[in-house]
């Protein structure tokens, strides 16, 4: 039996078993599927992590290497090599490995870090002929970054969230002509800065309003065609540009991992695809946590860092706390421009001082407001001068403001004229 | 010397071969590509036909009913997904409903077991998520869907079990008659034979006219699909169709025995290898198989193919002796995955007729076991992992494929050398993530098992490459 | 009046940078910001990060990266030294690969620990 089980020893995983051996469980096992600790990040060679956490700019695997560091000060178990395939209403967790064996484990608490995958071609259903060539963003900087292996020459990009956008960089560095970076959405997906370093840097053209039409080559992908698309993203008859490339890389979106969870019955949100959770990252299954990219897409590890903190630091709370009164439930509604708001509920008498709340806008935006409302009443405002979807934001919400709300709070945006 | 030479390695050479091994005879197979079924074997919709569709009397109506009656023990003999699941065949209209009692008669007389005429209200008893507009349909509880390419596989691997010499990489070039049977030229070398069995699939009217006088004409149809995640796949129970047309089924939904969901396809006349799909294409199937089932969520798509039928101008597969010592086996478009064993017996009796002796081996082997991971209890699992550690390793994720089962392909009958190749013979990269997370991994174990760079290996057919070269030079690597 | 978007960290303040007034940067939210939009006119500079080839670990190319920005034109000199060396594991984080590369005052340093291979 163990105090906490925690799946997935990336970023959101370390922070949790970290955060809830402070919070003073010592029968705490972390399960990774892969051959080392730190997940995603161990691929994600750049920089910009860490500035929010360590106040300074790590790559990917310092940052991880930082919390790897900070676990071994811990007495957490670690089985590495180790896929979970099963996780239980009742708390126990199936899982298999080579020198695990298959285990069955019985835990306490639970924190669901099982992080994201990337959307594919299929998904999106990008015609043409299915020639060997395509591949995820991801998979490809796994493939360059860590194996060494570059997957092609003449790169076209389609999608431009950031993982497209550091591919690109990467793929130059390494000697590829990336030819264009196609964007069917008339604003990136990615970080700003990104755009600057990544594509700007290095003369890449970012073609918005545009996406995929055709992917031509029999064995091997020689040719893609690009179309610009109407405000409907419908492909324009007569804008096509045909790219000669032997390698289509697509940054379409990720998608949190839920698999475990839904098995496990868990309630799951349709806006963010991960577990619906309360203010301290609980699910609808008591002592069952989720935080990371499982929970709802980050772009910042910073952020999952913080949420995975808290959602490691309250599972030790219930592991140790007992029960907690009820009280109130406020549930959290997306007002206008706000596509999905995480915690979707928050229970104001288990807000210690201040609650986080992250969300993400469903359009552009300059010079806006953001509005926490409950009824007709307004309890909160924030201005901010660019609001942008790929972009998550967050503002916190001190206890006292929430203690003033009934059933349910709303956020929103409004846009002011300067 | 063979006695028989089968060109082609889809579903129906594989299903020849089969046949053809239980006797004592020296059977090769000529196959172009570096695996079996990569043709139209591969892209389909998967189903056996209950029997209703072809016209009475014509050999696909007599194959069809005897293929599906014969692959219900092969597949459980050969360990391949099988579900006898039925189908319902759809009408909107007073029409169609016509149509379906034209099919039920034809059933009846092609000798389709247990059809039966529901109203709309019967049908959607069956399936809740079946249109309102279905005002009746013909349910053939006969009916079923199976794995084709591992139903291929399953044939091939026991015929080569079974003694049959099968030639990856070979494709043929040229036929010339020799002094008793035929030479038959190819990529790599001559090869000689008593008899030619030409299951060259859309490539069968080329073959031919190697052989003998030009005589029909293959006249390549594509079909693109859909194929959904598992969280549609319990949105209906059968398979379903549309009345038929001139150019096919039509449009079905349908279950896979993988758990996912099937949706296609269309029909249009494409070049013979012609896979990709079109944008248009893919809308018009969305459309199509929302009129049968509304609720169908194409937002779980998780890949989208086409494949091309070998269709002919005649209506009816092309069975016959085409010159002395020469088949064709030509023309199989569907139903030609429910026919296909019993037009690997019609073929063996061909050749039988045209004085090939067909003297049963004493030692046939009928039986193929692979191990499921997946599929396994939690005692059974431990107790394999226990055994051999290489079970434990899960590569997929999606759909829980283990290192065991990659291993265990790659000492089979027929090993895999691309990436798909793993894929089709044991799952890996068939999920959700479509290879985003095992990709890697799989050419990972198939470099190291194989003995070559990862540089090395492909995709699926060759040429299809994956890496081109090392970052930094390589120069240290190795 | 030259706009810019800061890429000091993720927060990508959008600069406006006066060049006819000593470079003046508004928009900025910290001061790094400031010193971003000055420099990007006057002499832009970027980390680079990479791989180099590593023997004995258990990857075949470990992650490094400059201890500081290096000038953006001397990007492609810094990938071509990376590609002369050879790294065998234990690598440690941190771990100097290049001193001063290429005249440029910034070391290449390793970015993660590369035990052996077992």
């Amino acid at each position: 039996m163990y105090d906490l089980i925690v799946i997935g020893g990336g970023p959101a995983g370390l922070a949790a078993a970290c955060a809830a051996w402070e919070g003073g469980l010592r029968s705490i096992l972390i399960v990774e599927r892969d051959k080392e600790l730190g997940g995603i990040l161990n691929q994600c060679i750049h920089n910009g992590f860490g500035l929010h956490h360590f106040k300074e700019e790590l790559t990917g695997p310092e940052y991880a290497g930082r919390f790897v560091k900070l676990l071994g000060e811990t007495g957490v178990e670690v089985r590495l090599d180790t896929m979970v395939l099963d996780v239980t209403e009742n708390r126990q967790v199936h899982m298999v490995g080579k020198s695990t064996g298959y285990r069955v484990e019985q835990a306490r608490s639970i924190v669901l870090a099982m992080g994201c995958r990337e959307r594919t071609r299929g998904a999106i259903a990008i015609p043409g002929a299915r020639p060997a060539g395509v591949f995820t963003a991801g998979a490809a900087q796994r493939y360059v970054n860590m194996e060494g292996w570059m997957p092609g020459r003449r790169v076209v990009i389609l999608g431009s969230g950031d993982i497209g956008l550091i591919m690109a960089r990467r793929m130059t560095l390494e000697g590829a002509k990336v030819l264009a970076c196609v964007e069917v959405m008339p604003y990136s997906g990615g970080l700003n800065r990104n755009i600057v370093q990544c594509l700007h840097d290095y003369d890449i053209p970012l073609y918005l309003s545009h996406t995929v039409t055709d992917i031509r080559g029999r064995n091997r992908v020689e040719q893609v065609v690009v179309s610009q698309v109407d405000d409907k993203r419908s492909p324009i008859p007569g804008t096509e540009m045909v790219f000669d490339c032997d390698t289509l890389l697509l940054s379409v979106g990720l998608i949190p991992e839920n698999e475990l969870t839904r098995q496990a019955g868990i309630e799951i949100d349709r806006r963010t695809n991960g577990a619906v959770v309360y203010e301290n990252m609980e699910t609808s299954l008591p002592g069952v946590f989720a935080c990371g990219n499982v929970c709802h897409v980050h772009d910042l590890v910073d952020f999952v860092t913080a949420e995975s903190q808290r959602a490691g630091a309250a599972a030790a709370a219930y592991v140790l706390g007992g029960a907690v009164p009820g009280g109130q439930v406020l549930e959290v509604k997306n007002g206008d421009g706000v596509s999905y708001t995480v915690p979707q509920h928050i229970r104001p008498h288990r807000v210690d001082k201040l609650c986080e709340l992250f969300f993400r806008v469903n359009r552009v935006c300059k010079d806006s407001e953001i509005l926490v409302t409950s009824g007709e009443t307004q309890i909160a405002r924030f201005k901010r001068e660019h609001l942008a979807p790929g972009e998550m934001e967050h503002i916190t919400l001190p206890r006292a403001l929430l203690d003033k709300a009934q059933g349910a709070i709303t956020v929103s945006i409004r846009e002011v004229s300067k | 010397m063979y006695d028989v030479l089968i060109i082609g390695c889809g579903i129906t050479g594989a299903a020849t071969a089969f046949q053809l091994s239980k006797y004592k005879l020296k059977v090769g197979i000529l196959e172009r590509e570096n695996d079996v079924s990569l043709g139209t074997t591969k892209a389909n919709s998967a189903i056996l036909h209950a029997g209703y569709d072809p016209e009475p009397g014509t050999l696909m109506a007599k194959l069809n009913v005897r293929g599906v009656e014969l692959a219900r023990e092969l597949c459980a003999k050969l360990d391949v997904p099988y579900r006898p699941c039925g189908s319902l065949v759809l009408a909107f209209s007073e029409e169609e409903r016509s149509t379906l009692e034209e099919l039920y008669r034809r059933g009846k007389e092609n000798g389709v077991p247990d059809l039966a005429l529901l109203t709309g209200d019967e049908a959607r008893a069956l399936e809740p998520n079946l249109s309102g507009e279905v005002v009746a349909a013909l349910h053939a509880p006969s009916a079923a869907i199976c794995s084709p390419w591992e139903y291929c596989l399953a044939l091939a691997e026991t015929a080569v079990k079974n003694g049959v010499e099968l030639h990856l990489n070979t494709a043929v070039t040229g036929l010339e008659p020799a002094e008793e049977g035929w030479t038959v030229h190819t990529n790599r070398g001559e090869f000689q034979a008593r008899f030619v069995v030409n299951a060259a699939g859309v490539d069968a009217a080329a073959v031919h006219d190697m052989a003998a006088t030009h005589a029909f004409d293959i006249k390549p149809s594509r079909g693109q699909y859909y194929l959904l995640d598992k969280s549609e796949g319990d949105r209906v129970g059968r398979v379903i169709f549309q009345c038929p047309s001139k150019v096919g089924k039509g449009v079905l939904v349908a279950p896979t025995v993988h758990g996912n969901l099937i949706v296609g396809p269309d029909a249009a006349p494409s070049q013979p290898h012609d896979t990709a799909t079109t944008g248009d294409g893919l809308r018009f199937v969305r459309q199509t198989a929302q009129k049968s089932v509304p609720s169908v969520n194409f937002r779980e798509s998780i890949r989208n193919f086409a494949g091309v039928r070998a269709s002919t101008a005649a209506g009816d597969f092309i069975l016959q002796e085409s010159a002395p010592g020469f088949f064709d086996l030509a023309g199989i478009c569907s139903p030609g995955l429910s026919a296909a064993p019993a037009i690997g017996e019609y073929a063996a009796e061909l050749l039988e007729q045209a004085g090939l002796a067909l003297d049963e081996k004493d030692a046939f082997i009928c039986e193929r076991h692979r191990t499921r991971f997946k599929e396994l209890g939690v005692e059974e699992r431990a107790a394999l992992v226990e055994r051999e550690p290489a079970y434990g390793r899960v590569i997929c994720r999606c759909e829980t494929v283990t290192e065991g089962e990659i291993l265990e392909a790659l000492h089979s009958p027929i090993p895999p050398v691309s990436v798909d190749g793993v894929k089709r013979r044991v799952n890996a990269g068939m999920g959700r993530c479509q290879g985003g997370f095992c990709g890697p991994r799989v050419v990972d174990i198939l470099a190291r098992e194989l003995h070559k760079s990862p540089g090395d290996i492909v995709q699926d057919q060759a040429g299809s490459w994956l890496l081109d070269r090392q970052t930094k030079g390589g120069k240290a690597d190795v | 009046m030259k706009e810019l978007i800061c890429i000091v960290c993720p927060q990508g303040c959008h600069l406006k940078v006066d060049e006819e007034n000593g470079c003046a940067v508004t928009g900025n939210s910290c001061p790094r910001g400031a010193e971003y939009g000055k420099m990007e006119l006057t002499h832009p500079t970027r980390v680079v990060t990479s791989t180099v080839r590593c023997q004995g670990g258990a990857y075949l190319r470990c992650p490094v990266k400059t201890d500081g920005p290096v000038p953006k034109e001397q990007i492609f000199q810094v990938m071509a030294a990376l590609e002369e060396i050879t790294l065998t594991a234990p690598v440690a984080v941190g771990q100097v690969v290049i001193e001063n590369v290429c005249g440029t005052g910034a070391n290449v340093v390793a970015t993660r620990n590369m035990g052996r291979s077992v």
